[in-house]
């Protein structure tokens, strides 16, 4: 009796437990149910375990000891099949993780361990010569059932985007551990070392505190969708441009500073231009911002601000070509104290304040857009784009600084999307839950006789739409090339974008921002779609110069 | 004279079985295989819709197919039914069918001239599901097989295992409180169902769709268990914690939302992959297939000792280019079969 019961528990504490977490989270649709089965976990899960769940649900990833070629070619090893029919399996299920858990035979020497165990073997195998790795992983595999094979893959290849947002998360633990939402939010971001921390540590007042670079969790708004005059009176209520940058958070205490971006990444390197800071801004202070390319006062097209993401080592001739600086939206924490729950127009009041004293040219205020009515501040949201703004963010005066994205004291304003009717060309099958469905398209427009590619999109149908269209392409493809399919051209559809700007990349001279599908098309002939001349109309009137 | 001439040569250089616009075709005897357009003599391997189709002046299938026919394309088409193993002759052709084990009176058919065999197998799978009668593998020298789930990611949990887990999940949304809903082909996989877990649950209803087929099939001999049909006027109350077998056309209708609170479960061979599952927004996805899977598709070929394979309906290139580079004569044909599996609509 005794051995039964300790078997019960062993196998309680194992990798299952969370494998079996993540099925019901991944299979789940229900909020509810996801809740309940997250708690439940961090309620019954192994100490060492839950800081690595926390810390795989929010995004801080392992340090990658094994790459996804490494599986491939030791899944393709082991089961003996030839490469390119693995590439169709991976087409065909669009994960890597899962697809080498399908194709491997299944187990003969099962062996149970915690999931911090994994990770940490995982974590051992930094200086492992090849060999080594190889010779843990095939053990690995032979140990495990199907569904742990692919949460253990999933350890490694990352990216558990299985339907569990920061937000559910922290809801689950704050229910465990009866610490509200907001508090808990605070406590689990920032740098942390899953392997080192332990859960009581990261969940305790006093210790949490302990890092300087917390940020606090971003308050994120909704899409306004009816009139604006429904939010009341235009008193109530201040008006800025909606910038398309990075949202960011620049931190300074105990005489550091900190600068992280909405992704919780902390980016301070990458942007020299804001080291002054550390010297002018006074310790504890956190003030919310948008990170933009700008210049001669005012912002430069997002690409620009493309070419400073993802470099750690900026040059000189970029700081020159794409100088950014950070329009300051509002003030979270001031001589340290969380001023959070202050009314926006007192914490305005403060930041403008802050903002004149610095006299940095890298921190600047986002202006606020007056108008006496609703009337007039939607006329003015007509010109957004000559702003190099997507439209208006409105937020009302009274109200505190909120956490995540909540519906009543902020809304965003964006104007309406520039739209091309173009044909779709090229498909490919899609990932997760679009796996085996075509769903990535290539569209055209027309050139003369011509049909010239201008750009992918992916989302915007409805399930009933892509199962529709994807029926279609079976039925209608001309070519294969690799996993793509060229098509007949005959579907029209209508695409939205943010933006546009020249591109030499392009065979068509111009890339878009945000391509989405807004509809499909089923009335119009192709012969009636977009020109290339169109595109390049909309780049010089969006202020772009052809390439 | 000339012109008879002609006709015979193209007549000599023909294969057996050749694939037309109108189906699979035997230029010799004059039938189709499972035509997609409307023929004289149409030689049916099945009764599912995409094999089944309506329109042919005459029909021959399996005589356990005849009434599902029937009850498929309505009661006055002109079909014969002949028996597992039964020779027929048209015009020298020789013509038997042989069991497929896909679902009741599903039929391999063998074709025979001059000593050429030809084998067609419409859907079949290996495992013996109680029902059908099971699968025999026919010698012949060429080969026209599903491929349907031709890819080695299917790989079907044995089925004893799969209906354990069916049972576990129905007992758990019983302890819940939930009624299972379970989507399952009218024609073939709900009887599965049925037969397996008729011992372990109670309290099994089903969709009109589901029993009709069920009260043709019990009235035929099939030792299968009577099910109640569920009405507008079936109470609420008699749904709790029952077992619900449902097609999948039933899935996300209003038809569904009087079980509340439920769970739903999908038996289809596309469950093997987690994206599907959750596209289809169910609570538990069960790998249950009637077709053949990667092993069962690779053991099928090699049993019929053929040279040459075309692989139909499915990942059909995928599987013909595997078996060319393992040696034998391979190729993709595109045909007109659909997959009663499949995820949208298959019944309408």
């Amino acid at each position: 009796m005794a051995t039964r019961k300790l078997l019960l528990t062993r196998k309680h504490n194992t990798v299952q437990q969370f494998a079996q977490l993540v099925k019901v989270l991944s299979n789940s649709t229900k909020t509810n149910e996801k809740l309940d089965a997250l708690s439940q976990y961090f309620a019954t899960a192994p100490d060492k375990d839950k800081t690595w769940v926390l810390a795989l649900f929010s995004g801080r990833r392992p340090k990658r000891t094994v790459n996804s070629t490494q599986l491939k070619t030791w899944c393709i090893q082991a089961t003996g099949l030839p490469e390119w029919l693995f590439n169709e399996c991976y087409l065909t299920v669009g994960d890597l993780a899962e697809t080498i858990a399908l194709l491997l035979p299944p187990r003969a020497h099962p062996a149970s361990h915690p999931l911090h165990y994994w990770l940490q073997q995982l974590q051992q195998l930094e200086k492992a010569t090849e060999p080594e790795k190889q010779a843990f992983i095939l053990q690995t595999w032979d140990a495990l059932d199907d569904g742990e094979r692919f949460v253990f893959n999933k350890l490694i290849t990352g990216g558990f985007r299985i339907g569990v947002s920061q937000k559910m998360m922290v809801n689950a633990l704050a229910k465990t551990y009866d610490i509200p939402p907001a508090t808990l939010s605070h406590m689990i971001s920032g740098t942390w070392d899953p392997g080192a921390v332990t859960i009581e540590a990261l969940l305790h007042q006093s210790t949490s505190g302990a890092d300087a670079s917390r940020p606090y969790p971003f308050y994120l708004a909704y899409a306004l969708e009816e009139a604006p005059a429904s939010l009341g009176p235009i008193e109530a209520w201040q008006a800025e441009w909606k910038w398309d940058g990075i949202r960011g958070q620049i931190i300074k205490r105990e005489g550091q500073l900190f600068v992280w971006s909405r992704g919780e990444e902390l980016i301070t390197d990458k942007f020299p231009e804001f080291t002054p800071l550390t010297n002018t801004l006074p310790d504890g202070t956190v003030i919310d911002g948008e990170i933009l390319t700008y210049a001669d006062g005012k912002p430069l097209p997002f690409q620009t601000l493309q070419t400073r993401i993802g470099r750690k080592n900026v040059t000189r001739k970029q700081l020159q070509e794409a100088p950014v600086a950070f329009l300051s939206y509002d003030l979270l924490e001031w001589e340290g104290t969380d001023i959070r729950e202050k009314p926006l127009i007192e914490r305005r009041s403060l930041l403008t304040q802050l903002i004149h004293l610095q006299q940095q040219p890298a921190l600047l205020l986002s202006p606020e857009v007056t108008a006496a009515s609703w009337d007039e501040l939607t006329q003015i949201r007509e010109r957004s784009r000559e702003q190099i703004s997507e439209g208006l963010m409105l937020k009302k005066r009274s109200a505190p600084y909120q956490v995540g994205r909540k519906r009543g004291d902020w809304w965003k304003w964006k104007i309406d999307p520039y739209t091309i009717d173009a044909v779709m060309i090229y498909a490919q099958k899609g990932h997760g839950r679009r796996s085996n469905l075509y769903t990535d398209y290539t569209f055209a427009v027309k050139d003369g006789d011509q049909l010239v590619p201008f750009t992918k999109a992916y989302s915007g149908l409805t399930d009933k739409e892509i199962a529709e269209v994807d029926n279609w392409i079976k039925r209608h493809s001309l070519e294969k090339f690799g996993p793509v399919r060229t098509v007949e051209p005959q579907l029209v559809f209508e695409i939205a974008f943010e933006g546009i700007a020249a591109s030499n990349r392009h065979k068509s001279g111009v890339a878009l921002r945000f391509p989405r599908i807004s509809r499909w098309r089923q009335d119009k002939p192709v012969a009636e779609i977009n020109t290339l001349d169109d595109l390049k109309t909309l780049l010089r009137q969006s202020g772009g110069q052809e390439v | 004279m000339a012109a008879a001439m002609a006709f015979f040569c193209i007549f000599m250089n023909m294969e057996l079985l050749q694939f037309t616009d109108k189906g699979i075709w035997c230029a010799a005897g004059d039938f189709y295989i499972d035509p997609w357009k409307p023929v004289q003599r149409a030689v049916i391997t099945h009764a599912h819709s995409d094999h089944a189709r309506w329109g042919n002046q005459f029909y021959l299938c399996e005589q356990a197919s005849v009434p599902l026919l029937k009850l498929r394309l309505g009661p006055d088409i002109k079909v014969q039914g002949i028996a597992y193993g039964e020779n027929i002759y048209f015009n020298g052709v020789r013509l038997s069918l042989h069991p497929a084990g896909h679902m009741i009176g599903s039929a391999q058919v063998r074709v025979e001239l001059n000593g050429e065999v030809w084998v067609a197998s419409g859907d079949y799978k290996l495992e013996s599901d109680g029902i059908a009668v099971p699968f025999e593998p026919v010698r012949c020298h060429t080969f026209i097989t599903e491929s349907t789930f031709g890819l080695p990611i299917y790989r079907w949990e044995p089925q004893q295992q799969l209906f354990s887990r069916i049972t576990n999940w129905i007992y758990e949304n019983q302890q819940a409180g939930k009624a299972s809903v379970i989507t399952a082909y009218s024609l073939g996989k709900a009887q599965r169902l049925l037969l397996h877990l008729q011992d372990k649950v109670t309290r099994m209803m089903g969709h009109g769709a589901i029993t009709n087929v069920n009260d043709l099939l019990i009235a035929q001999g099939y030792p299968l268990p009577h099910i109640e049909k569920i009405t507008p006027d079936t109470p609420k109350a008699a749904f709790k914690n029952a077992v619900i077998i449902a097609p999948p056309s039933a899935d996300d209708s209003a038809w569904m939302r009087r079980f509340n609170p439920y769970s739903l479960g999908v038996c289809s061979g596309w469950m093997q992959v987690r994206g599907h599952m959750r596209r289809r927004n169910a609570d538990a996805g069960f790998a249950l297939s009637d077709h053949a899977d990667w092993n069962g598709l690779l053991e099928a070929v090699a049993a019929t000792g053929a040279t040459r394979v075309y692989a139909t309906h499915g990942f059909s290139s995928v599987f013909a280019r595997y078996l060319s580079e393992k040696g034998l004569d391979a190729r993709e044909v595109s045909t007109a079969y659909g997959d009663e599996e499949t995820i949208t609509n298959p019944e309408t």
